[in-house]
């Protein structure tokens, strides 16, 4: 069982060892293994069962190179080589910290790490896979800079170690003799590299946070302002810029044709064509003394543009063109019958609200760079080949990001803000504008997925799906870290790499025979700006089999939830369904006009269940707001999450409903309309994510009691089974089975105005004030 | 170039800039306060709200030039100064202790604006309802909105 196999996997054991410094530095690696060689012992390929394995064993080699410091202070300081974008890992690893070392965790200091190329594929942020694939390393790490502290302190009190236990920052012995951190770290410090006794790490019991609520270790700082974001930095000289970008998608500037004038609009320093390569979309660049007149002179420019990329396209062509490119399926086995359905999910923005944002100080001779960035080596080294830098010239410090969702993957602000510092020849601080953000913004792919239930008799003997997709963008340096294990795994084939991640994403809960879901993809990979957007493949292929599954139940005259019950693969599955029927209330009467749907997802080391209750009466689905598109609302959702081990019970809770209003969103509302080869939405009041008037007014996640000892991700895991939960619900309750997503995307009133495509921007407003009531209108 | 004052925060503040540019950046970009975020520039994702004496207001929809010398601008760096003692507004408080705040980045809008309309709905003797919290139209796309509803209720309480 998959279990096992992940056990097998963790079975290598770990090595403390001490890094020459002035205070004790603590490092851990797999034992046997060098340095620069991805040497992993007793790994087979039954033991890479999903992405989650892949990039955990893609990073194991260099884990080695990480290390937890304790100050002078007597603090810990650890720079994670990961991307904080609001999924908690700065706070999941400071309670793993905390508790190996006894420290408060007001003292564990986690900060986010520059690109360092060393650490090879160990600085990939993605699938959820941080918590899983560092929770060992940083057990081992803060429990040998432990285990030397306690080792120097018994030298100075002259006691055996067994005699001593740690609290609060402090070493203690049987008498209440102590020494604390602070006045150890420096003693503790070797002078030469040196491995160390192997660290006992706490057995479960001693965990003070572990599995815990806690909360953020950066939430005071949100409160008052003081979270610094990319833009909120203070790089001396750096002017705020603003591209124009073309009415179409990937279309190239070719000319500007009102430099001169636009040079004198007020407060304007820089107008410069950047020409559009591999590695930035291009646009002409506007610097200004503020945002805003960079916004002024872009809607003020002429510019002379070619073609796009996929001018003439619009939903309607690249629907067929996605039904014309299906894998078909295998032909139906004698005796077997069929229960199909094809489904279409359409364009999806990919944005965060904070937008594409970086800071760039490119000299002759180097270049600083500062962004939020989730393969920051990747950014780091094609930065440099674009400046034609050597790559350790160019350093990459990684910001914490406004959210993610499918914008930082790619560090697209990031290469932009490189290629305008060094054509204006000063620091630059650049952010895309919301507009251009929603229309030249990486996406959530357009797909169709057509998924096969056969059975014989009452037996479904199998469950596969044919998904077809435009072409995801996975040229960030994923596809070098999937080479990079490729050899070790002969039995996947990752020659494709969106084939391989699709096989190594969408797995199946439910015991349901053979399949083999197939992935085909249409267009070039960079057609469309695409990219991962949040849980990827999840939610369409779920959803997908979600309805299908309750397709079956329909007609196999069965409640839907208890014919999943029946059909689940493991008893992780079986018992997150068990737990949402109870939560849920599942069979209790609902009124007329509102409806319940069930779903599960598995992924990420994790299993979730998941119950939407959807209202779908008059009154509800045709409810006016301003600007707003409200339609039929969730009323109650009940999420049960089984996670393998929490580290933080609030943060898994935090992830798990931030997934489902996200899934909401795909569901009923959030998409984008392509019509002449570029998007039509450009703002929140176009692009319809989950607002308050959508969202559902009770929403319980409950998270279950520690199945593994291993943790799994959550930033994702909330999405899929949401979406699916709601579309299955909306069946329910209108009688009608939703087959596109989202479901209002063909709705009869587009509910706003689409800004021209040139200019490319919307004016700013001035009625602020009379709006909110400060002076009369 | 024309010099705009007004009250920032308390202090009085006076800045040379042209009138038509938005008080958002006049924050940002001129006097360097960066707690207001950018998120749309035009008055839809309401994450750079202000206070402008004492309602919630999108500053990026304010041309400096609106402002008058006794116009009191408050941003969430300054709104812990508009309640007695030295720590944070009740808002605040309860932001932190029902951990709302996921990337963090429209959070400063959205406690700008739960403050504002828990004042706006006192002075007509009024208090926060689920029909009152489905008005706010502030984003969040972490889909923080739960916990943002039982914050606003919970920091409506403590408010004086």
């Amino acid at each position: 069982m998959q279990e096992e196999r992940t056990a097998r996997f963790t079975r290598r054991r770990m090595i403390g060892y001490l890094i020459a410094a002035p205070t004790v530095v603590a490092g851990a690696r797999w034992l046997g293994e060098e340095e620069a060689e991805a040497a992993v012992p007793n790994l087979g390929v039954t033991d890479v069962v999903d992405l989650s394995d892949v990039l955990t064993l893609a990073a194991a080699p260099t884990m080695g190179l990480l290390a937890v410091e304790i100050t002078p202070e007597g603090d810990a300081r650890f720079a994670l080589p990961r991307s904080e974008n609001g999924q908690g890992i700065t706070t999941s690893t400071a309670i793993v910290i905390a508790d190996e070392l006894d420290l408060p965790i007001e003292r564990v200091h986690v900060t986010l790490a520059d690109a360092r190329p060393e650490l090879l594929f160990n600085q990939l942020t993605g699938a959820s896979n941080t918590t899983f694939a560092m929770y060992e390393p940083l057990r081992y790490a803060a429990a040998t800079a432990r285990t030397r502290l306690m080792a120097t302190a018994a030298a100075k009190l002259g006691v055996v170690v067994g005699e001593l236990r740690t609290e609060a920052g402090v070493v203690v012995d049987a008498t209440g003799r102590s020494l604390s951190y602070a006045e150890l770290a420096a003693d503790a410090a070797v002078t030469r590299s040196t491995a160390a006794p192997a660290p006992r790490l706490k057995p479960a019991k001693e965990l003070k946070l572990t599995g815990t609520r806690v909360g953020r270790v950066d939430a005071r700082a949100a409160v008052t302002g003081e979270k610094v974001f990319a833009m909120d930095l203070d790089v001396p000289g750096a002017i705020p810029t603003m591209l124009c970008r073309a009415p179409t998608i990937n279309a190239r500037a070719l000319a500007v044709l009102n430099q001169a004038e636009v040079e004198a609009m007020p407060g304007v320093e820089h107008v410069a064509l950047i020409a559009k390569t591999t590695y930035v979309q291009g646009g002409v660049a506007v610097c200004a003394r503020t945002f805003g007149q960079c916004i002024d002179a872009v809607r003020a420019l002429q510019v002379r543009w070619s073609p796009g990329k996929v001018d003439g396209k619009s939903d309607a062509s690249v629907k067929k063109d996605l039904e014309r490119a299906e894998i078909p399926h295998i032909p139906l086995p004698l005796l077997g019958r069929k229960v199909e359905q094809a489904f279409t999910f359409h364009f999806r923005p990919g944005d965060a609200l904070e937008t594409n944002s970086a800071v760039a100080d490119v000299r002759p001779d180097r270049a600083e760079i500062w962004s939020a960035m989730k393969s920051p080596i990747h950014a780091q080294q094609g930065i440099a080949a674009m400046l034609g830098l050597p790559q350790s010239k160019v350093t990459a410090h990684v910001v914490e990001g406004g959210g993610s969702f499918g914008r930082r993957l790619f560090a697209d602000a990031a290469f932009e803000a490189a290629a305008v510092s060094k054509a204006v020849g000063r620091p630059v601080r650049l952010q895309w504008h919301r507009t251009d953000s929603f229309r030249h913004g990486r996406v959530h792919p357009m797909a169709r997925n057509r998924t096969r239930a056969v059975l014989v008799g009452k037996q479904i003997v199998s469950l596969d799906q044919r998904h077809t997709s435009v072409q995801t963008d996975y040229t960030h340096g994923l596809g070098d870290l999937l080479t990079s294990v490729a050899a070790k795994l002969p039995a996947v084939n990752f020659a494709g790499f969106s084939s391989a991640l699709f096989y190594l994403t969408v797995l199946n809960p439910y015991d349901t025979g053979l399949a083999q879901p197939l992935l085909s993809e249409i267009y070039g990979y960079d057609d469309f700006n695409t990219s991962s957007t949040r849980n990827v493949y999840g939610p369409d292929a779920t959803t997908a089999r979600e309805v299908v599954l309750d397709k079956v139940a329909r007609e196999l005259r069965k409640d839907p939830l208890d014919l999943r019950i029946s059909l689940a693969k493991d008893k992780r599955t079986k018992a997150v369904l068990e737990r949402v029927k109870r939560e849920s209330e599942w069979g209790s009467p609902l009124p007329a006009g509102f409806g319940r749907g069930v779903a599960t997802h598995a992924e990420y080391k994790g299993r979730v269940a998941c119950v939407a209750e959807i209202d779908c009466r008059p009154e509800t689905v045709n409810r006016k707001i301003a600007d707003a598109l409200t339609g039929p609302r969730v009323t109650r959702l009940t999420y049960v999450v089984d996670v393998g081990k929490p580290v933080n019970a609030l943060g898994v809770e935090a992830q798990i409903m931030g997934g489902a209003l996200d899934g909401i969103a795909h569901a009923l509302t959030y998409s984008l309309h392509l019509r002449d080869g570029h998007f039509l939405e450009g703002s929140w009041d176009n692009a319809f994510y989950t607002r308050q008037w959508n969202t559902p007014p009770r929403l319980d996640v409950h998270v279950m009691p520690a199945t593994t000892d291993k943790p799994g991700g959550v930033g994702e895991l909330g999405v899929a089974a949401a979406m699916a939960a709601t579309a299955n619900a909306y069946w329910a309750a209108t009688g009608q089975m939703p087959t596109e997503f989202p479901i209002l995307h063909d709705r009869a009133d587009l509910g706003f105005v689409p800004q021209e495509t040139v200019p490319p921007l919307p004016p700013q407003k001035s009625d602020g004030l009379a709006r909110a009531g400060v002076r009369p209108a | 170039m024309p010099t705009h004052t007004f009250v920032l925060n308390g202090k009085p503040v006076s800045v040379d800039v042209e009138s038509d540019v938005r008080l958002l950046w006049v924050l940002r970009d001129v006097l360097g306060v960066r707690g207001p975020k950018y998120g749309c520039a035009g008055g839809v994702c309401q994450a750079c709200t202000c206070h402008v004496n004492g309602k919630a207001v999108t500053v990026c929809t304010v041309e400096v030039g609106q402002l008058e010398p006794t116009d009191e601008v408050t941003t969430i760096e300054g709104l812990a100064d508009t309640v007695p003692g030295d720590g944070l507004h009740p808002m605040q408080e309860v932001w932190i202790e029902q951990d709302v705040a996921q990337c963090g980045y429209c959070q400063p809008g959205q406690i700008m604006k739960a403050t504002a309309l828990v004042h706006e709905l006192r002075a007509t003797g009024r208090e926060v309802t689920d029909a009152e919290l489905d008005t706010i139209r502030n984003v969040c796309r972490c889909g923080t909105y739960p916990r943002i509803r039982e914050a606003i209720r919970q920091g409506a309480e403590r408010m004086a």
